[in-house]
This record gives C-alpha cells, sequence and structure tokens, in this order.
C-alpha cells in the first residue's frame, strides 16, 4: 500500500487515491515515426529491478499526473515531481545515486 | 467432573456461570474462559481429528498457535467452521461441534488412514491413484476431498455487520504483553500518537501469569497502573481484542477486531478490520513455545509447558493430576513449580540436558520435584488420552524404557519469538544459537516509503528472554519509534526487574536422539497436518532439499496455524537429514495474516446494493417505478425496457421499437458522456484526439467523432458540439465518461501542456433525453418556447432554449435513423422535464424506450456500436468508417499505429451487412466458415457477427459482421457456423437496412 | 527412474521409506551442453522435457538461481483451461490442456489434473455476447465450450448467489474438461522426467552474463562458472528483463504483482472452478479444502512478490458478493507472484536479435495453464531453430507489425 507525496496538492496519497501510469518520460513517437521507434514508444520499457522512473496520477485527489523516481525492490520513493518536464530534476537523481552508489544513472 | 482448582484462575468470574454446548452436551463454565479452558475444566480433553490421519486431538496450546483444537461454531446464518477454542472467548449459548470425523468424534471412521499410515507417507499421493487415467477425478479425488477439509461449509448467508476503519498513528504497537505496554509508556511520553492493541481481551501476556516482579511488586500490579497512566494519556488509545493481522509496504497496517464474538446478541458490527497508516510500528508480539519431537507427542494431554501453566494460573484449571514435564530449557521447570505449588503431582521432570543446576531447577528440587537429566521421552502410552510416557537416556535410540504413569505431558522446546509481522514486508532474521531461535535482525528493518526502517521489536519478539531484558528493551524500542517518528523521547524512568539466570538450553529436535525410524514415524511436528519426523526426512532423501519443497512436499507448517508450532522444529530436521546448519537452510516466507481472519470483515460494509458505488440517473426513480428491466452498463444501472403486464423482454422490446419507429419514443440518455473542452487550443487539441476534424466545426454545428489509441484501435465515439469559438462538448460513451476525461486529462498534463486547454466533465450535471420519432417536433412545439423547425434547428446542429419552461440545449442528432433531438437540462430539472415530455406527449403516443430498443434501432440503421461493433481490436478503417478519418491532418492520436503492415492489410475483416436467408437471426458472435483448417487443426473463418437483432421494422433477423473482403463481395452467400455443427447461410448486404437515405431523420 | 505405484509404496512403506531416492539429480554443470535453458520453472522444465521427447536432444542444463519450481510455477491459483477467443491463443492453451489430461500417466508423477470444469460467469449483457462469441470461436477451434444458462450456474454450484442484486448471474461461458493441477508436482514431475533423460538440472546457480560471438550466442556465466552451449532458451518470466539486457536485447514487457489467497479448508462444497471478471475474482476448492482466490494486478512495477491489500478487498467483496457463505469463511494466507506481461497482454515465444538465443516469457495471468503446451512449442522453436505452427503467431515481430493477439477482448482481466 504505497504512499507518495503529491508534488501539486502537497498531499501524502494513498496508492487507492493514485493511478499509476507506466514508465515516465517516454518520447511519443507520432506521424513519421519508424516502426521501431513506434514500438518502443508504445511497448518497450525499461522495467528494471531498481530504480524506475514512472508516471501516477492523484486521481482521486487534486486529478494531477506527476512524476516519481521508485525502487521496484524495495519500494522506496526517492521523490516525486512534475510531469511537465522531460528529466527528472537533477537533485532528484542525485540524491538517488547518493542512495544507490551502484545505480547506472538516469539516462 | 471439573477440573478445577479452588482459589485459582485469575481471569475467572465465578460468580457468573456461563452455558454452552459441545456436540450437543450441555456443559458450564465462566465468565473470563475460552472454549479451551471451558471444555478442559470439563475434562473434555478429545476435541477434533487431525487432517490426514484422523488421529484424535486435544488442545495442545493456550493461544493463536493452537493447531489441533478447531471447531464448527454457532448455527444457521452464524456458523462458522475451524474456529481455534483456544482463542473463543466463552459466552452463554454458545454451540461448538467437533469436526473431521464420521459418525462422531469418539468413533471416526476416517480413523482408517491412521492405521494405514505407515502406506500414506509424505506426497505418497503423488506416486499413487494415476490408474486408470479418468480414475483420478472420479473415484479418487472425491475419497480425498471429503477425507480432507476440516470444518463444514457454511450455508446461509451471514447476517452479521462488518465494518472498516481507518488509523493514522505515529506508532502503532501490537502486542499487550509487558513488553507492548512498556514500549507504549516509552512511546507516549514522547507526545506521540499512540495506538496500542492487544489481540486477547486481557493485558499482560505471559509475564503475570508466571508471576513476574516488575519494580518491586508483582506483574499484575505494576501493569494495572501503567495502563492507567496510558489511559490518561490523550494521545494513547489502547484496544484490546484487536489483532495485527498483518503489516504492509509504506507504513500499512491491518488491524482485525473481533467486536462481538464474545457477545453475538451485541448490536454492533461483528467484526472490523482497522486500515493503520503509522510512521513507525512495535511489534512486541512475544514468543511461542516450541513442542518437543518424541512418538506420540500428539496424544491427546500432551500440550505445551507454558499452555499447562496458563490454563492452571488463568483459568484454574488442573490439565492432568498426575503431569510429567519434558524439557530442553529451564522454563519448563516453571511450569513443574506452578503445578506442585497448585497441590497437583509432578512425578518427573524429564530434563535432555545433562547436569542441570539452575535456580529454577534447584527451586523444583527444592519442592520435591524429581528431576532426570539427561533423558527422554520415547513413547507415550495412551490413545485418546495420555496414560504414561516412556523414558529412556536421551543420547541414545529409545530403547530400554521406564514407564512413569500420568494423564498429562507438559513439553517444553525453548521459545520462537513471534517475527511474522516484521517479517510480512521484508524485515529479515538472524539465527540465535543460544536460544535456537531467529529473531528479528534490527540492522535489516522492513523499509518504508523514504527508505526508512518502519517495524521495530520488542520485548520478547526482539529475542530478550527474561523480564528485566524485556522492558528495558521495549523502552528503548519506544523511544527509537517515537524519535522516528519525529518526537524526541524524554528520559523516563524504566520500570526494572530481575533477569533470572538461566543454564543454556540444548536444542534437542528429536527425543532421543538416535531415535529409530518407527518412533520417528510416530513424532509430529505439523500436528493438523499430520507431518511427522519421518515424512520431512524423506522428503530431504528424495531431494526436497529447499524448505520450500520440502514444505510444499509434506504440507508442513501449511495448516491453518500456518506452522506457529511445527516450522522451527521443522526446519532443524531437514537442516539435520541435509547435514547443514539451520541458517542455511532458511525459513519460508511469513505471509499475512497472522492468524486467519473473517473474509466478512475484509469485505467489510461494501455488500447487496452497496456493494459498489451505484450511479443513477435523475430519472432513475421513474424507470425503477414503470417496472424496468435494469441493466449494470458500469457502476450506472440503465433500463433495458419496460416489459408490461405479462409481456416477455423481446415482447416489450419490440413494442418500443415499433412505438419509436411509428409514434414518439423517449430514452433517458443521461448517462452519455458530457465533456466540456475549453481553451484557445481545444480546436487544435480535439484534432489530436479524433481521427477527423475538429476544428473546423461551426459554432451550432455538431459532428460526430472517432477516438482511437496511440496504438490504432477504436476506443470511442459520440457527437461533438461546437459552442462557440473557444469550447466544445463531446459526448462520450456511457461507459466511456470518466476513461475519456482522463485521456484528455493525461494527454494535457503529460504530453501538451504548454496548449491552453481545460477539460470539464459535466455528465452528471445535465439530464439528457432523447426524443425520437415522427412526433417528435409534435411534443417539443407543444411544450413551446424554441423554434425546433427544420429551418431554424437542422439536422446536426444544436441550440440553447427553453421548452416548456425548461432551460434546455437541444441537439439535432439521430442514433435511430428517426426526427430526433437529444435535449440536455440542469440535472435538477431532469426528472421534472421528462415527466413534462410524458405529459405532453401523451397524445402523440410517447413511450419510453430503453437501452435494447436503442440497440436495435442503431443496428437497424447500421450504427457501429462501441463494444459490439469494437473490442480493442477494431481499427475506424475496418468499419467503414474512413470517411471520419481526415487525411488533410499531419497527426492524431492512432495515425502512425494505423499504417503498421498488419493494420494497413487489405485482408483485415471488413464490416458489412448480414441477412440470413432464411430471415431467422443469426447466434451471437457466430463466425463465418472458410474452407479448411489452419495448421493447428482449426477451423479456418472468414469473418463474425458483431451484432444481430430481430428486427422488429423489417420482421427478420438483422445482423452486422466482419468480413474478409466483405465490401466487394456484396450478395455473396456465406456460411455461418453454429456450437451444434449446423450452419447458417446469410447474406452479404449493406450495414443500412433502414431508410439508407436518411429521409425520416432529416425531416 | 524409480517407478512410481501404489505398489511401490506399500513396499516402501514397510521398510520406512529407506528406498526412495532423489526424484532427480544434483549434479555439477559441465563446462559445454548442446542447450542451455535459463529458469526451472513449469516452462523451462517443459521445454527440456520435449526436447528430449520430442527431439532427442538431452544434453541440456536446465539453470535455476533458486529452487525449481520456486517462481509463479508454486504461486499460482493452478486453473487450467483453453477457452481463449484468439486461434493462437486457443490452439496452445489446449494443447497444453490436453497433455495435462495425460501428464501424470506420461510423466508416472500423479500431478492430480482434475478436469472438474471452469465456468466463467457473465454479469452484463456486454459479457453474455462476448462469451457467445468465445463459445462459437472455440466450436471451430477444438475446444469443447458451451453457454449455460444462470439455473444451470446454480445447479453445478449451489453455494453461489446467482440473483444478487448488483450483478446477478445471467450465465456463464462452460468448460467441461477444465480445471486444475497441483502445481508443485508439475514442476517436480518434469524435473525428475528430465534428470532421468540425463539432463543436468542446476538449482542456486544464476546467469550473470550471457557470451556471445559475431551475433551468435556462445553460453552463459553463472554463479557456478562459465558454461557454454549452442542454443540458449530463457523462461525466467518477470526475470525476462534481466536476461534480456545481459543478452543484449529489450522486450516489451513488464513485471507487477499478482496476488492471490486461501482460506481455511473446509469440506468440498465447491466442485468446479468459477471465474467473475466483472467483479474481478476466481476461486477454486483444493483438494485439501481451501478455497483458492486469486485477484487482479497491481497497475506498477514490482519485483517484491507482495502486493497492495485493497486488491485483496476488492477480490474478497467480489466473492462474498457472489459466495455469501464465504463471509463467515477465513483467509489464511495471502501472497503475490510477479507477473510479466506484454504489450498486447499475450506471450512471447520468439526468436531474438541474438541468434540462437530463444526466449519465452510474456505469459502474465496465464503462465501455469499453458506449461505443457508452452514447452511443447518452445521445444520445437529451439531445436529446429524456427517457429512451428504452435508458437508462429507468437514472435516478437508482432510488435513491429501491429499484429497483435488481444485476449482482454472477451476475457475481461482475468485470465
Amino acid at each position: 500500500m504505497l504512499i507518495f507525496e503529491c508534488p501539486y496538492c502537497g498531499v501524502k496519497a494513498e496508492e487507492t487515491e493514485l493511478h499509476a501510469g507506466g514508465e515516465a518520460h517516454l518520447t511519443r513517437h507520432g506521424a513519421g515515426a519508424s516502426d521501431d521507434d513506434l514500438k518502443s514508444y508504445l511497448f518497450m520499457r525499461k522495467n528494471p529491478k531498481g530504480v524506475h522512473f514512472e508516471r501516477w496520477q492523484h486521481a482521486n485527489g487534486c486529478g494531477k499526473w506527476f512524476h516519481a523516481a521508485r525502487c521496484t525492490m524495495t519500494l522506496e520513493v526517492f521523490g516525486t515531481y512534475s510531469a511537465q518536464t522531460f528529466e527528472p530534476p537533477a537533485e532528484l537523481v542525485k540524491k538517488i545515486k547518493k542512495k544507490r552508489p551502484d545505480w547506472e544513472g538516469w539516462t | 467432573m471439573s477440573n478445577r482448582i479452588d482459589g485459582m484462575g485469575r481471569l475467572l468470574n465465578r460468580d457468573t456461570p456461563v452455558s454452552f454446548t459441545f456436540n450437543g452436551k450441555t456443559l458450564s463454565g465462566y465468565q473470563g474462559d475460552t472454549l479451551a479452558s471451558a471444555l478442559l475444566a470439563n475434562d473434555q480433553m478429545l476435541m477434533g481429528r487431525s487432517f490426514k490421519y484422523h488421529r484424535a486431538r486435544g488442545v495442545v496450546a493456550s493461544g493463536a498457535e493452537e493447531p489441533n483444537a478447531l471447531v464448527n461454531m454457532g448455527e444457521g446464518a452464524r456458523f462458522e467452521p475451524n474456529q481455534r477454542v483456544t482463542t473463543t472467548e466463552l459466552f452463554d449459548g454458545l454451540t461448538a461441534k467437533s469436526q473431521n470425523h464420521w459418525p462422531n468424534l469418539n468413533f471416526d471412521v476416517g480413523v482408517i488412514n491412521n492405521y494405514v499410515s505407515k502406506f500414506l507417507p509424505a506426497g505418497f499421493y503423488y506416486k499413487t491413484f494415476m490408474f486408470p487415467r479418468f480414475a483420478w477425478k472420479h473415484v479418487f479425488e472425491p475419497i480425498v476431498r471429503h477425507s480432507a477439509g476440516l470444518g463444514k461449509p457454511p450455508t446461509e448467508a451471514d447476517t452479521d455487520r462488518y465494518e472498516h476503519f481507518y488509523a493514522f498513528v505515529d506508532v502503532l504497537i501490537v502486542g499487550g504483553g509487558i513488553a507492548g505496554v512498556q514500549a507504549a509508556l516509552a512511546a507516549g511520553q514522547s507526545g506521540a500518537k499512540v495506538l496500542l492493541v492487544e489481540q486477547t481481551a486481557h493485558w499482560g501476556g505471559r509475564a503475570v501469569v508466571d508471576g513476574a516482579i516488575i519494580d518491586g511488586k508483582p506483574a499484575e500490579e505494576w501493569l494495572i497502573e501503567t495502563l492507567q497512566t496510558l489511559e490518561n494519556m490523550d494521545n494513547v488509545t489502547i484496544r484490546t481484542r484487536i489483532m495485527g493481522a498483518g503489516v504492509y509496504d509504506h507504513g500499512y497496517a491491518l488491524g482485525y477486531e473481533r467486536i462481538t464474538d464474545h457477545a453475538p446478541e451485541t448490536n454492533a458490527p461483528r467484526h472490523r478490520l482497522w486500515r493503520i497508516r503509522a510512521k513507525q510500528i512495535i511489534t512486541a508480539t512475544g514468543a511461542i513455545e516450541r513442542p518437543l519431537s518424541f512418538a506420540g507427542n500428539d496424544i491427546p494431554g500432551v500440550m505445551l509447558a507454558s499452555a499447562v501453566r496458563d490454563y492452571l494460573v488463568n483459568w484454574g484449571i488442573a490439565v492432568g493430576q498426575r503431569t510429567v514435564v519434558v524439557t530442553n530449557n529451564d522454563d519448563g521447570y516453571r511450569t513443574a513449580i506452578a503445578l506442585k505449588q497448585a497441590g497437583l503431582e509432578v512425578p518427573a521432570v524429564i530434563d535432555v540436558r545433562e547436569q542441570v543446576q539452575s535456580n529454577l531447577a534447584k527451586q523444583a528440587r527444592a519442592l520435591g520435584i524429581e528431576i532426570r537429566e539427561g533423558r527422554a521421552i520415547a513413547s507415550v502410552k495412551g490413545g485418546k488420552r495420555v496414560t504414561g510416557v516412556g523414558v529412556s537416556i536421551m543420547q541414545g535410540t529409545g530403547g530400554a524404557q521406564e514407564e512413569i504413569k500420568c494423564d498429562c505431558v507438559a513439553m517444553s522446546g525453548g521459545w520462537s519469538p513471534v517475527v511474522h509481522l516484521w517479517s510480512h514486508c521484508g524485515g529479515k532474521l538472524n539465527w540465535i544459537e543460544e536460544h535456537a531461535h531467529f529473531a528479528p535482525d534490527p540492522k535489516r528493518p522492513p523499509l518504508g516509503d523514504e527508505g526508512q526502517g518502519f517495524v521495530i521489536t520488542a520485548g520478547i519478539a526482539s529475542g530478550a528472554m527474561e523480564t528485566g531484558t524485556v522492558l528495558q528493551n521495549a523502552d528503548a524500542a519506544g523511544k527509537s519509534a517515537a524519535k522516528a517518528a519525529g518526537f524526541a523521547s524524554k528520559r523516563t524512568r524504566v520500570a526494572k526487574a530481575d533477569d533470572v539466570a538461566t543454564q543454556v538450553m540444548l536444542p534437542a529436535w528429536i527425543l532421543p536422539t538416535n531415535a529409530l525410524p518407527e518412533l520417528r514415524a510416530k513424532m509430529w511436528l505439523d500436528f493438523q497436518n499430520d507431518v511427522k519426523v519421518s515424512d520431512i526426512q524423506l522428503a530431504a532423501r528424495e531431494g526436497y532439499e529447499s524448505v520450500e519443497h520440502t514444505k510444499r512436499y509434506t504440507t508442513l507448517g501449511m495448516a491453518t496455524d500456518q506452522g506457529k508450532l511445527s516450522n522451527i522444529n521443522g526446519l532443524a530436521v531437514l537442516s539435520d537429514a541435509l547435514g547443514q546448519e539451520i541458517p542455511q537452510t532458511g525459513t519460508t516466507t511469513f505471509r499475512p495474516p497472522y492468524t486467519p481472519i473473517s473474509m466478512g470483515a475484509i469485505a467489510g460494509e461494501a455488500r447487496g446494493e452497496i456493494f459498489q458505488p451505484l450511479r443513477q440517473t435523475p430519472i432513475h426513480q421513474w424507470h425503477v417505478g414503470h417496472n424496468a428491466y435494469m441493466e449494470p452498463v458500469g457502476l450506472w444501472h440503465r433500463p433495458y425496457c419496460y416489459p408490461r403486464g405479462e409481456e416477455t423482454h423481446q415482447e416489450a422490446v419490440t413494442r418500443e421499437v415499433n412505438n419509436t419507429r411509428q409514434k414518439l419514443g423517449l430514452l433517458d440518455a443521461s448517462t452519455l458522456g458530457k465533456l466540456i473542452v475549453k481553451g484557445p487550443d481545444a480546436g487544435k487539441f480535439l484534432d489530436m484526439l479524433y481521427t477527423n476534424m475538429m476544428s473546423n466545426l461551426k459554432p451550432g454545428r455538431c459532428r460526430y467523432g472517432l477516438m482511437c489509441s496511440e496504438n490504432g484501435f477504436l476506443v470511442d465515439d459520440g457527437v461533438v458540439a461546437r459552442i462557440d469559438e473557444d469550447t466544445f462538448l463531446c459526448h462520450t460513451t456511457s461507459g466511456g465518461a470518466e476513461r475519456i476525461h482522463g485521456w484528455m486529462e493525461e494527454w494535457l498534463q503529460t504530453e501538451w501542456w504548454d496548449w491552453q486547454v481545460y477539460v470539464a466533465n459535466v455528465t452528471e450535471q445535465f439530464a439528457q433525453v432523447a426524443v425520437v420519432g415522427p412526433n417528435a417536433r409534435k411534443v417539443l412545439e407543444k411544450l413551446g418556447g424554441m423554434d425546433v423547425s427544420k429551418d431554424a434547428l437542422s439536422f446536426m446542429g444544436w441550440a440553447d432554449g427553453i421548452l416548456g419552461g425548461f432551460d434546455v440545449r437541444v441537439y439535432r442528432i439521430s442514433f435511430s435513423g428517426e426526427l430526433s433531438y437529444e435535449i440536455a437540462v440542469p440535472a435538477s430539472q431532469g426528472r421534472a422535464f421528462w415527466d413534462a415530455l410524458h405529459a405532453a406527449g401523451a397524445e402523440f403516443g410517447a413511450m419510453a424506450y430503453g437501452t435494447e430498443a436503442l440497440h436495435i434501432m442503431r443496428a437497424e440503421k447500421g450504427f457501429i456500436m462501441i463494444g459490439d461493433e469494437t473490442d480493442g481490436t477494431i481499427i475506424p478503417q475496418d468499419l467503414g468508417l474512413n470517411w471520419a478519418i481526415s487525411k488533410k491532418k499531419d497527426d492524431f492520436l492512432g495515425k502512425r499505429a494505423q499504417q503498421r503492415s498488419h493494420m494497413a492489410s487489405k485482408d483485415r475483416w471488413q464490416l458489412v451487412g448480414l441477412e440470413t436467408l432464411d430471415g431467422s437471426v443469426l447466434p451471437d458472435g457466430a463466425y463465418a466458415l472458410a474452407e479448411g483448417e489452419n495448421a493447428n487443426g482449426q477451423r479456418n473463418t472468414q469473418g463474425r457477427v458483431t451484432s444481430t437483432y430481430h428486427s422488429p421494422t423489417l420482421f427478420r433477423g438483422i445482423a452486422m459482421g466482419l468480413v474478409l473482403h466483405g465490401p466487394d463481395r456484396m450478395g455473396e452467400v456465406i456460411e455461418f457456423g453454429n456450437i451444434d455443427g449446423t450452419t447458417i447461410s446469410a447474406k452479404i448486404v449493406d450495414p443500412v437496412f433502414y431508410d439508407k437515405e436518411g429521409i425520416k431523420q432529416n425531416v | 527412474m524409480r517407478r512410481y505405484s501404489a505398489f511401490a509404496v506399500a513396499r516402501e512403506a514397510l521398510r520406512y521409506n529407506k528406498g526412495w531416492g532423489r526424484a532427480w539429480r544434483a549434479p555439477q554443470p559441465k563446462k559445454h551442453y548442446d542447450v542451455v535453458i535459463v529458469g526451472a520453472g513449469g516452462h523451462g522444465l517443459a521445454t527440456a522435457y520435449y526436447l528430449g521427447k520430442n527431439f532427442g536432444i538431452t544434453n541440456v542444463a536446465i539453470l535455476e538461481k533458486g529452487w525449481l519450481g520456486g517462481g509463479n510455477t508454486g504461486r499460482n491459483t493452478t486453473i487450467i483451461r483453453s477457452n481463449y477467443l484468439q486461434d493462437p491463443s486457443a490452439a496452445i492453451y489446449e494443447k497444453a490442456r490436453g497433455l495435462y489430461e495425460t501428464m501424470s500417466q506420461d510423466l508416472n508423477m500423479n500431478v492430480m489434473f482434475s478436469p472438474r470444469g471452469v465456468m466463467m460467469l457473465a454479469q452484463t449483457q456486454h459479457e453474455i455476447r462476448g462469451f457467445q462469441r468465445t463459445a462459437q470461436a472455440n466450436a471451430f477451434q477444438g475446444v469443447k465450450t458451451e453457454f449455460i444458462s444462470a439455473q444451470r450456474v446454480k445447479q453445478l454450484v449451489p453455494i453461489m448467489n446467482v440473483d444478487g442484486p448488483r450483478y446477478p448471474v445471467l450465465g456463464a461461458l462452460w468448460q467441461e474438461r477444465a480445471g486444475t493441477a497441483r502445481h508443485d508436482a508439475v514442476a517436480w514431475a518434469y524435473a525428475r522426467a528430465c534428470s532421468d533423460m540425463g539432463m543436468d538440472i542446476i538449482q542456486k546457480c544464476e546467469v550473470t552474463a550471457v557470451n556471445q560471438s559475431g551475433g551468435q550466442v556462445t553460453g552463459v556465466e553463472t554463479t557456478r562458472g562459465a558454461i557454454s552451449c549452442k542454443k540458449l532458451a530463457i523462461l525466467v518470466a518477470g526475470n525476462s528483463g534481466d536476461l534480456a539486457r545481459m543478452a543484449g536485447f529489450r522486450l516489451p514487457m513488464e513485471s507487477v504483482a499478482l496476488q492471490a489467497l486461501v482460506s481455511e479448508p473446509i469440506k468440498p462444497c465447491l466442485d468446479v472452478v468459477v471465474m467473475a471478471n466483472t467483479v474481478h475474482g476466481y476461486i477454486s476448492q483444493s483438494d485439501k479444502g481451501e478455497f483458492v482466490i486469486g485477484g487482479g494486478t497491481d497497475m506498477y512495477n514490482n519485483y517484491t512478490q507482495r502486493g497492495s491489500f485493497h486488491h485483496i478487498e476488492e477480490t474478497v467483496r467480489a466473492l462474498v458478493e457472489t459466495f455469501p457463505m464465504i463471509s463467515r469463511m477465513k483467509m489464511m494466507r495471502q501472497w503475490g507472484g510477479i507477473v510479466d506481461v506484454t504489450g498486447d497482454r499475450s506471450p512471447i515465444i520468439s526468436k531474438t536479435p541474438l541468434g540462437n538465443c530463444f526466449i519465452n516469457g510474456g505469459w502474465g495471468t496465464g503462465g501455469f495453464k499453458s506449461i505443457p503446451g508452452s514447452g511443447w512449442g518452445m521445444a520445437e522453436l529451439v531445436a529446429k531453430g524456427e517457429h512451428g505452427p504452435l508458437t508462429a503467431e507468437f514472435g516478437l515481430d508482432r510488435f513491429n507489425e501491429g499484429r497483435f493477439i488481444d485476449e482482454s477482448v472477451a476475457a475481461g482481466v482475468a485470465h
């Protein structure tokens, strides 16, 4: 029963308030994309054992989408941040790196 | 006969006798009894039968770890199987029946399994019952099933209530022994919000039974004072009868409260499931005594030493008159001493250790108890009750036994901390050699949402074995939990108690050490599931070396007690058989719940009508009042049809279709999704969402649109109305409103966040009524207030105005092919408007119609239905909807996906109409057959039916379907298969069966 | 191999079972095998078995990082059915079901396949149409199913409330020859048979790297040393992503938790398997008497083998509604398994970008029921290097082509 702090409304949101939206920071490949790019965009997922950047929606709360960095092995949440961004905040990346020195880093 | 001892029984209220029945016999006990103690008081030692061999079984423990004594309890709607007598508080009128036997407890035919038990070792069923092949299902499995199982199934619906309860605390403490109480005090004094729960009805745990001295006074006194202090603290809540059932991720815990189990006539919910969110959780869950493995250790009368002591001290019961104590540690002596002091006989303490010189042993000797050192029980005499034990030397094979007569054996194999809650979420364990048990490793706790440890153990649950250490440890736990939850701990005093010096235990996993095979085959590890030492050894020999393999092969620890008594002993025997250390073998995974919890409590209040949220339109009550047959559509209930008198559903639907086509039909279309999309970029946004162009729609006009997923598949459709330059109103399907609203938000928030668009879901703000049929305009004109003529409001137009005094928005759209207006009014006026339409429409033949008539009319007209023509694998191109796919737009969701080879293929099945040659109705979902079979031997097909109805308008079956190259094969007759092997011939036709020219809707 | 029989059990009983040897050998890994299979779950072991039985390839090692059968093979709700809608699914699940029917005899170990019948309840008009369509499809796929009435449902399952106020039962899709089997025994039976053919099952042996040369696989590095091989087959379910990374390719796959629970055992009262997709829950009664109950999956990536309690609540709520008597029974144990789900929720049985390296995974919630069929088809793919008809549609290429095998069409959430 996970909890995340919604970066918009500041609420520590229960999993039952949230809707999981899968891997974050995917690049949309629309018209004109190659078959491979389209496949990557639609289906290929990192599915890491460890740090995962992902999307959540505070569906039964403020309704906003946000991003989270979470460990899929321990379920630790390293932080949440705005969904209106192309990459995680540098300080969050730094924080994770400190906690998980073996982590390959944000790519 | 009573086994009560006068003057003993600290939990009993002897002034209040309680009457109950066991197997039909009326017995009596006292308030404060458990069912177990009351049965023992009535000398009812035999309480059940084991799972596999149907051996006679008595109670072995006094608490939640009890594996044997499970009963069928209650009657009728309150019947419940597998109730553990040790955790069932006695109440007046309780009825209990023993289980897993036939015809009765004393004489059980199933015991034949016991006599042939030699032939039924672990996993025998994997090696047998294979021939003939069908015999497993028809012969062997039924026998196994009827022999297995424990209690009887309940037969009636439960009439009790259950509820859920939320609690948010800084520190949750599970366990109300002295450790939990001390931890609560320490945490509470820091100011943290504390919840302390105890699974039984009583505080104090073992310390009060064993007469510990705390702060120079009896533990009981200290307890009462400390509980009073806690009661007086506003930030501390203490509750009994709540079991910590499970610990889940991020500080979530379940509390299982049994509110009225002990008082079923109380007007209150039976169970309450506490959903607790705690910053820190302290598990002060105590420890469980282990049995010892010796031949015949399952015979009724063989009990845990601590349980014998509990029954004596708490309930004033002499389980036996002559009790032999067998032990591998000092704690067993406490039982011997307590019994002796109560005036009962203790012919011997059999201690597997050589030369026992501890304080407790000395105390026992001083009382005149004989201690047999370096000895073991090699056999237990008796069948349904112990009559004696055979004693041999520990370091032997079990020969040369000396018999000691007794009617009770109290065994003590050492104590294992209760680590379940610690382990549920990944807390790790260390093997502690000194005590031969697994204890929590405080360095590797379960991790919370920020990676912090969130569970701390206190007292004996940490492995602290003596009173003084327990209190110190619990105080520290309380303080660290409070600190971790953000509360500075105060320097408060810890209660003091002296630790008793003990002599180290001897981990003795089999008695005697070199017991012969015939003895090992009678040493029970898992009492309920009948797993013996020999079974574990067999599993090891056969290569089931992983502890999980052994567990699964032998069923060790898989019974309702989940191995609380058997796990460590089983692990030890397995490790020994494999020649490896116990930590190397490891444990099986601890899973919630700690003890079984009722399904009723898990389900909570949500049952019957409110099992799920129910959505009703403003007109719902009218439907109910008019005998509507309702169908669930998502969480909505919609009228399927309105049968009148003796009408069948089909007759009602036919009437509704005919009336709508000929006169005037009214449909409650309020469930239709209504989304407002507004902003300077609204048109651009909708151009991305819909396959067709929306940005060039003129205010005042409507357009039918399709939405696809990024994967190209058609997901929703509906009519879009442009309200003004910046504003659109998008209709979605009834089931799609929330989904599509979410979909829009997702794109706006996560991809096109710089676009200036807002979306609002106004589905429930408006009631919507479809006014349909040749008389539709007449009724609106009668209501009056706005011009609804063809010129003023043409097909696919909309207008705001007033009708019959109601503020309305009228859309001139049609899903039936008739002259049709869909009219939205504020939800609060929906019912009044509906009534006004009926009143005004009476003279024009107004009649409500339901969803089935709606479906038939749309099918007659060849309109697709999301969910019928589509199923998540269909693209618009399959449905002949190319006209609704813009060629002008660079991009829209799904466009690129639809260009992939399989989607662009000319060989996709495409939408056509289907007419059976004989006029019959094609079966739902029927497939069009093609020649031959595929490589997997499956019949080739070339299409399928997507919608099929009897058309009351055309007096024949009509259908829509997807057919290979269908649109190019008009007029061709193809064969549809039926499940019974017959086929039905149908002609491929245009999917529009009714009014192809659109004359009727466009008047 | 010591044959199992009632006679053998009796003979051994008389000498305290001293004569029973290991069900499977515990060999040291050799330096080289023709085929290395990663993953000794049901799928890996079945693949090995059919490699030997159908293709005579027995120089095979099956590597397992934990204990054999310890993944989803031992964590599922043991349902076996083949009433799938799409042709490729129906073919492979029906192949599996057929092999389950004779598995006990074929492998000489009783896996307790119990063809007690599986029903999928229709509780909306939409479900009625969906299941009627499935029954139609099945009729021409060689899968015997029928759509039965609510009355028939009640006859088959007297403890069911078919007249609930919210979702009354309107009928059901019924597959009489579907059922359950003893999940652990399936892995053990295959392991024993593989070992008997001379294959090496190597437990506690984790693959740490995949070796390749010139685009072809050459072997693996493991915690028990390097092992070379001509062909590599990866059948590791939730760990597919890890192995794929080692082999240098990516997969359209994610790992999520699926939860299940069992009640305390009671005497028999539920003789068939019931699945209710509208309310999300499925249930059967084991031979031991426990209700085995499965529910939904979490929507987030998870490798912890535990899930969120609200799914348990939803499932139990649905079942209390459908089987009111369950309210007074108790949940004895809940657990989670990690299921690997693909972009179209159907499995991948495929060649990979790495030559002679094959993958089989993404079974989602359908893994157990498919084991023999999956192994049969995978063995053919590994042995021949090309798909047979059974697996032809399950290749990775379908994600490029937009050629999906989507079962959610008919089945809702649960498999």
